[in-house]
């Protein structure tokens, strides 16, 4: 069995900072991590590939400094990786995104065919979830998203069956290989890199693909040319600021200033009694 | 998976020359909103975006049709008359037992087909799991833009664009996203960021069907079984009324009691920040922001809560906020409705105390 997992680097947003002046992302200090949606997807491909042996390549498409998280990959124990990086594909939306990556697993399908591709949710920069059902529509691949567990795989039959997240409930889905998985987060936990991997990681030979290794011929679909969405404008989120009335009384006692809060609120939102009555019911 | 280009610094400005839209993308006409449903439920999204549409729509002045798929029967005829109440003008059916439950290749198929055969200028979908599924796909399929998350759509009459507004980088930042030259627009938004409109049960509409074409030899994946949802004791956070909800100036989840108690005083659900949820103090269903829930209850009481734009974007659009917290200069009180400087381990008990005691005169007055 061989199982492709596509991950992409991202800044770790929760440290992102925007610059209060021009507006810009601050990115000098902010640590590059794999996208951590996409860890439960690459743990998933490796449990799959503990039980039923097979191959786990991954993939990712980025700069050159991109490689750190395909290395990260090789040390919690994928066997192969591949880094799609060209200049051609800057400014890339995710429908062109969508198009390099799935001309790459076409590249690697005919190495050796593929199985199941595994993508992340969704990314923490972009938060799309568009990319995934893109490469599926592309190499008409089974499009599972919102994957919680799977039960079952037959690879003597080419079917696996599986609980997939929906609105309201789960579904128990079956379906045929070749097909294309997200998973959902919090569904496993990543395993810890072994010392052996993570030597194995530093001394990689890892694969460079520019825009030919990945099979494109076409570039008008890749890029800028490629990418039907435009950014007309950025800009920081100017949220109006009508200050809060603050309560304040002459004792500043915890009670008292609860007392004075209700008081004012009550008579300005006489309203909010029968809402409360009402979420007591 | 490279989008951060699409977010890092804007390349080139969109409509600084005049745009002029291919002739052949000329006859794509009318805002569209597809009307999800779930077990004979329609999701609220749908209105709300139906309320959206409609005013794009009227801009615009174009019709505003809802796309209804499902399996035959009462059910998707009241969803088109539901959407007419809530301001379509037309509806889209397509009827199939094979669309009973959803599954992403029939709704890829049924969906692209009625857009290559009524052509549609702007196409939205709510940012629920069948919709980001199904919108993914469609797009693909079609070759055009997506836009995904919206929080503001608008109209740029310059060259009749949809110009869609997400957050990026965790909200840090907005970005506009026009998507020019291809037809239609897509954009999703997600449940509660835009308001429910009143629906009016005296309009009506006409309804357009259109067969699937599709039998159930060609799908592959197929549905054994469902399983809903037990609600019970699951939080409701989108849909609550009242919610208290905790930050890190908690300081230690022992602290976050107070939370729970102010809660049930009212009768609330508890929310709370993301590195409370990333702490474990509280379940990943409670997180309010960015990357959790979008809340619009009538009150919303934070507590410990700096009030950063992350957290922001998922609740401004309650009716009224109470903010305590021991810094004055925390930006939650520049959009707080009232804010109460101090220490929120000592104020939350005063405050259910508080309550408990007005709730109780209240009865008593009924």
């Amino acid at each position: 069995m061989h199982i492709v997992v596509c991950i992409k680097q991202v800044p770790d947003s929760a440290q992102i900072r925007v610059h209060p002046v021009t507006n810009t992302i601050m990115r000098q200090g902010v640590p590059a991590i794999v996208n951590p949606y996409d860890l439960f997807s690459l743990e998933e491909a490796l449990r799959l590939k503990d039980e039923y042996g097979g191959r786990v390549t991954v993939l990712s498409m980025g700069p050159p400094q991109a490689e750190a998280a395909l290395r990260k990959a090789i040390s919690f124990g994928a066997d192969d990786a591949i880094l799609v990086t060209d200049r051609a594909f800057a400014g890339s939306d995710t429908l062109a995104t969508s198009f390099a990556l799935a001309s790459a697993i076409q590249k690697i399908h005919e190495d050796m065919p593929v199985d199941i591709v595994f993508a992340g949710k969704q990314t923490i920069d972009g938060d799309t979830a568009q990319v995934g059902p893109g490469i599926a529509k592309r190499m008409d691949l089974q499009l599972l998203t919102y994957v919680s567990s799977i039960t079952d795989l037959d690879l003597e039959n080419r079917e696996i069956t599986l609980h997939r997240r929906a609105e309201g409930g789960v579904q128990v889905l079956k379906t045929s290989l070749p097909c294309l998985i997200t998973m959902l987060e919090g569904t496993n936990e990543m395993r810890f890199a072994t010392l052996p991997n993570m030597f194995r990681a530093a001394r990689y030979p890892l694969k460079q693909w520019d825009k030919d290794a990945a099979g494109i011929t076409d570039v008008s679909k890749i890029g800028l040319k490629g990418s039907p969405t435009i950014v007309s404008k950025v800009f920081a989120p100017q949220p109006k600021t009508i200050p809060a009335e603050i309560i304040d009384c002459e004792s500043k006692q915890p009670k008292d200033l609860a007392v004075t809060l209700l008081a004012k609120m009550f008579t300005k939102f006489p309203n909010l009694h029968e809402d409360i009555a009402k979420a007591n019911a | 998976m490279s989008e951060e280009t699409e977010k890092d610094a804007p390349k080139k400005p969109a409509g600084r020359r005049k745009f002029e839209l291919d002739p052949r993308l000329a006859s794509y006409k009318g805002v569209w909103v597809f009307v999800e449903h779930e077990r004979g439920v329609a999701h609220t999204v749908s209105w709300e975006l139906m309320g959206e549409g409609r005013k794009l729509a009227d801009k615009l002045g174009v019709p505003l049709a809802g796309v209804v798929m499902g399996a035959p029967g009462i059910q998707t005829r009241r969803f088109c008359e539901e959407a007419f109440h809530y301001g379509a003008d037309l509806c889209y059916l397509m009827e199939d037992p094979l669309m009973a439950d959803y599954r992403n290749q029939p709704f890829t198929k049924g969906l692209t087909d009625l857009v290559n055969a009524y052509q549609p200028e702007i196409l939205l979908l709510g940012a629920t799991t069948l919709g980001r599924d199904l919108a993914g796909s469609v797009a693909t399929t079609l070759q055009t833009g997506l836009t995904a998350d919206c929080t503001e759509l608008n109209i740029d009459m310059e060259n009749r664009s949809l110009a869609a507004t997400r957050p990026t980088f965790g909200g840090s930042l907005l970005c506009t996203i026009v998507t020019l030259n291809y037809r239609p627009q897509m954009a999703t938004v997600r449940p509660r960021v835009m308001s429910l409109p009143k629906p009016d049960m005296t309009r009506t509409g006409s309804i357009v069907e259109h067969a699937l074409g599709m039998t159930e030899s060609e799908i592959v994946t197929k549905v054994l079984e469902y399983i809903p949802d037990n609600l019970q004791g699951k939080p409701q956070l989108p849909f609550a009324d009242i919610i208290v909800a905790g930050g890190r100036g908690m300081k230690r989840p022992e602290n976050f009691q107070l939370i729970w108690d102010l809660a049930k005083v009212l009768g609330a659900e508890v929310g709370a920040t993301r590195p409370i949820v990333q702490a474990g103090w509280v379940e990943l269903d409670r997180q309010v922001g960015q990357s959790g829930k979008t809340v619009r209850p009538k009150l919303y009481i934070a507590a410990g809560i700096s009030g950063a734009i992350q957290h922001r974007v998922g609740m401004d659009a309650s009716d009224v906020i109470i903010a305590i917290n021991s810094d004055p200069n925390a930006p939650i009180f520049d959009f707080a409705t009232y804010g109460i400087v101090g220490n929120a381990m000592t104020i939350l008990p005063a405050l259910t105390e508080a309550f408990r005691q007005q709730l109780a005169t209240l009865k008593v007055a009924v």
